[in-house]
């Protein structure tokens, strides 16, 4: 699982520093999914997307509230990167909860104000599958039809999850500075399934030298956090939670590391209150301190 | 619905048995579809020639419909239309009285559960004989079906044995899955010999050529089409394709996905009854076409995709909620997540709505439908239209589930998060009341410990940090 070379920590530019990206946002099949087959949402490629010098960054509301510190660490490496990231101040929730909910009408309302708070033509990096696929598969759909539906098309040809932009547009090359060690990936199912962006975690992890990766048994099945549906349907939602848990625990790895920040809630959640368990990382936070010299 | 729905989940989470003896099957039913499809870009031609097909049955189903019935006439096959499950069940009945029959070889069909055909059979004095293995031993055990094609999924070998012992105490003891099937032969053997009357589902029917197309694996179905005089088949209209060039990729995407198989041991193609001066098959065919809400559903141009539905099951052996519920929590004769869009269509989101809700909208499903519905798009849609109060959507029982308070809960949501002023004011004051913040939240922390709101949110961190607002 480790790499044969280590790389220097800088990006190698792999495209043109245009500065923007095109506004086609076309809908695409997604290339990549095609290799994991059965991708249920045919995203739109982010392959057009060229090497920018300035990015928006989308933080989430869970991170926002409740895990600040990945959001910054996520920030920081795209700054180390070399990029300038601009935080909009205007930007709230991606609408998701609401959505998923049957609310269409309240998560319009909420995806109108992101669109607001993200006018430039510029990439929109988002440190969560789930709330990326939410801006870049659902929004062109319920919006489709109303005054802002060129918008949201436009938007979400800008979107891009955050550990797809770390390899795929910026190649990000890293050194471990972190002692060997043992990590399970949860890829989330949106990453998996909506966005077909799983693998970009793995081959984020397999650029750091030390890192022994690992999947649990089962690696495709959901967590079980699905948003409400672990409030709607609490007791499946445990009973999924308590597999995924145990498969986890089974790899013996020290840390748990995903894209996703509501998987981490849920599966950490579970984790404490059974007792032991792996440390719990967005993979942002955990590349962040196994690459930066303080540590 | 609801209350009964959720008992049922917390009786079918604590059965660790059935939910042991549903885990493995379906593991390996996945692996067995992975190791049918090991060319990916084969698989996905077929599920796009899949998606294509039975897009075309739905769009064009009146029309398909009409050259079925004119085809199976041609053939010899009387066609009768049935509204309701009531008045398929009640055509079943003056057609087997019309003949004087009392008893009923039954294949394996979905849409006779649908019905609720043998209970009805059963008051109008008429005993229903279930031929298939795992609807025969279900019918032993008094249950109903837990999977669609696999009935008596939930039970294992042990199970199955004791159930045998118990109803045919005169049979040689059997422990075996090879003593099992032998003894289940023998008994049921005896059961076609005298049979006047036989029924069937179908899998597909050609509108073309007036062909009923139907697949298994036990020869009971062959059995009960060619063996009495008289054939019944009953089938939901959505089951017709336009031609017969169209079957053979839709088979292949149905054993495939459904047992792994390359094609099932039996595929039977029935175009009518005896002809003269053949030896054997039935002398009277009847096929009953069954509405029961499907022409509502088609009049919605996302939802109308559930139709395309060819009952494989790919989607509930790969369900992460159905593999640790089982079929028969859900209550409903559809399960998993087909059922889990079917039903609240069927029977209205009043009555059916939660099965919506019992989804991670995880997407394993429509990961690998053979007809590429999307699932998860569709249980979103639902969702929707459970709150939707607005008067113009043809999804019965829509906005049936809107209560008031948690409607006004939402609109209070939506106006905090369209004002990022108003929403950064919020978080703020949440940070700074962290101290007071409940170690108890229900229903989360019944089994996790709750997460810590941040001293600052991110919001702030940015700012401190010197990551700019704007360009
Ligand atoms: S919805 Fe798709 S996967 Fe599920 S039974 Fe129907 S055809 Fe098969």
């Amino acid at each position: 699982m480790r790499p044969d070379v280590e790389s220097p920590p800088h990006f190698q530019p792999s495209g043109t520093l245009s500065g923007t990206i095109g506004e086609s946002g076309r809908r695409t099949r997604l290339v990549r999914g095609r290799a994991a087959g059965d991708t249920v949402d045919r995203a739109r490629t982010t392959e057009h997307l060229k090497m920018p010098n300035t990015v928006y960054f989308f933080g989430t509301c869970l991170i926002d509230l409740l895990f600040p510190r990945t959001g910054l660490a996520a920030m920081r490496l795209l700054e180390r990167a070399g990029l300038r990231v601009i935080f909009p101040q205007g930007q709230t929730c991606c609408g998701q909860p609401a959505y998923n909910t049957g609310y269409r009408d309240e998560a319009r309302r909420v995806a109108r104000a992101q669109l607001d708070a993200f006018p430039e033509s510029l990439p929109v990096v988002v440190p969560s599958a789930s709330c990326a696929g939410m801006l870049k598969v659902h929004y062109p759909l319920l919006l489709a039809g109303t005054a802002d539906a060129a918008r949201a098309d436009a938007f979400a040809g800008r979107v891009v999850e955050l550990t797809d932009f770390l390899t795929r547009v910026l190649d990000l090359r890293l050194t471990d500075r972190g002692p060997p060690i043992r990590v399970a990936v949860h890829n989330s199912c949106s990453s998996r399934r909506e966005l077909g962006v799983a693998d970009a975690t793995m081959e984020l992890l397999r650029r750091l030298a030390r890192v022994e990766l690992v999947e649990p048994e089962r690696a495709h099945e959901c967590c079980g956090f699905g948003g409400t549906f672990a409030i709607k349907q609490p007791e499946i939602s445990a009973a999924m939670a308590a597999d995924k848990t145990s498969a986890v625990a089974a790899t013996g790895a020290a840390v748990l590391v995903s894209q996703d920040c509501g998987c981490l809630m849920n599966l950490g959640g579970t984790f404490a209150r059974r007792g032991g368990g792996p440390v719990i990382k967005h993979v942002a936070e955990f590349i962040w301190e196994r690459t930066s010299h303080d540590d | 619905m609801t209350t009964e729905f959720r008992l049922a989940i917390g009786a079918a989470l604590g059965r660790e048995r059935v939910r042991a003896n549903i885990r493995k099957a379906m593991d390996g039913l996945v692996s067995k579809r992975a190791a049918a499809f090991p060319d990916a870009d084969e698989r996905e031609r077929l599920r796009d020639q899949g998606e294509a097909i039975r897009g075309e049955s739905v769009s064009r189903l009146p029309e398909l419909l009409e050259e079925l019935e004119r085809s199976c006439t041609r053939n010899g096959i009387q066609v009768h239309w049935a509204e309701t499950g009531e008045d398929a069940n009640r055509l079943v009945l003056d057609i087997l009285r019309h003949a004087g029959t009392t008893a009923l070889l039954k294949g394996k069909s979905m849409v006779s559960e649908e019905m609720g055909l043998n209970e009805y059979l059963q008051h109008a004095g008429i005993e229903a004989v279930e031929t298939d293995l795992g609807e025969l031993i279900i019918q032993l055990a008094g249950e109903a079906p837990s999977h669609i094609i696999a009935p008596a999924i939930h039970k294992d070998r042990a199970e199955i044995a004791a159930l045998f012992r118990e109803h045919y105490p005169d049979q040689p003891p059997a422990e075996r899955i090879e003593e099992l099937t032998a003894l289940a032969r023998r008994v049921m053997r005896k059961r076609f010999r005298g049979m006047t009357a036989g029924l069937s589902g179908v899998n597909f029917a050609v509108a073309e050529t007036g062909t009923l197309c139907l697949v298994e694996n036990e020869g009971n179905g062959r059995l009960c089409t060619t063996l009495p005089d008289l054939h019944i088949a009953v089938m939901g209209i959505e089951k017709v394709v336009a031609r017969l060039d169209q079957i053979p990729p839709l088979l292949t995407l149905l054993t495939r996905s459904a047992t792994g198989q390359p094609i099932t041991t039996y595929v039977n193609f029935i175009s009518g009854p005896r002809r003269p001066g053949e030896q054997d098959g039935p002398r009277a065919v009847h096929l009953i076409l069954l509405d029961n809400g499907r022409s509502r559903i088609r009049l919605d141009p996302e939802l109308s995709a559930t139709l395309r539905c060819i009952r494989c099951a790919a989607c509930m052996n790969h369900c992460p909620v159905y593999t640790r519920l089982g079929g028969h929590a859900y209550g409903t004769v559809y399960p998993g997540p087909i059922g889990s869009i079917l039903e609240p269509q069927l029977h209205g989101l009043a009555e059916r709505g939660e099965m919506a809700e019992a989804s991670s909208l995880c997407g394993a499903c429509a990961e690998v439908c053979p007809v590429r519905i999307p699932i998860p798009r569709l249980l979103n849609r639902l969702r929707f239209e459970a709150v939707n109060a607005q008067a113009d959507s043809p999804t019965l029982g829509h906005g049936s589930r809107r209560l008031a308070g948690q409607a006004g809960l939402w609109r209070l949501w939506a106006w905090t998060c369209a004002h990022p002023r108003i929403y950064r004011t919020l978080t703020r004051l949440m940070t700074a009341l962290r101290p007071l913040q409940p170690t108890r939240i229900k229903p989360w922390t019944d089994t996790r410990e709750a997460p810590r709101i941040a001293d600052q949110d991110l919001h702030r961190q940015a700012r401190a940090a010197g990551f700019t607002d704007r360009l």
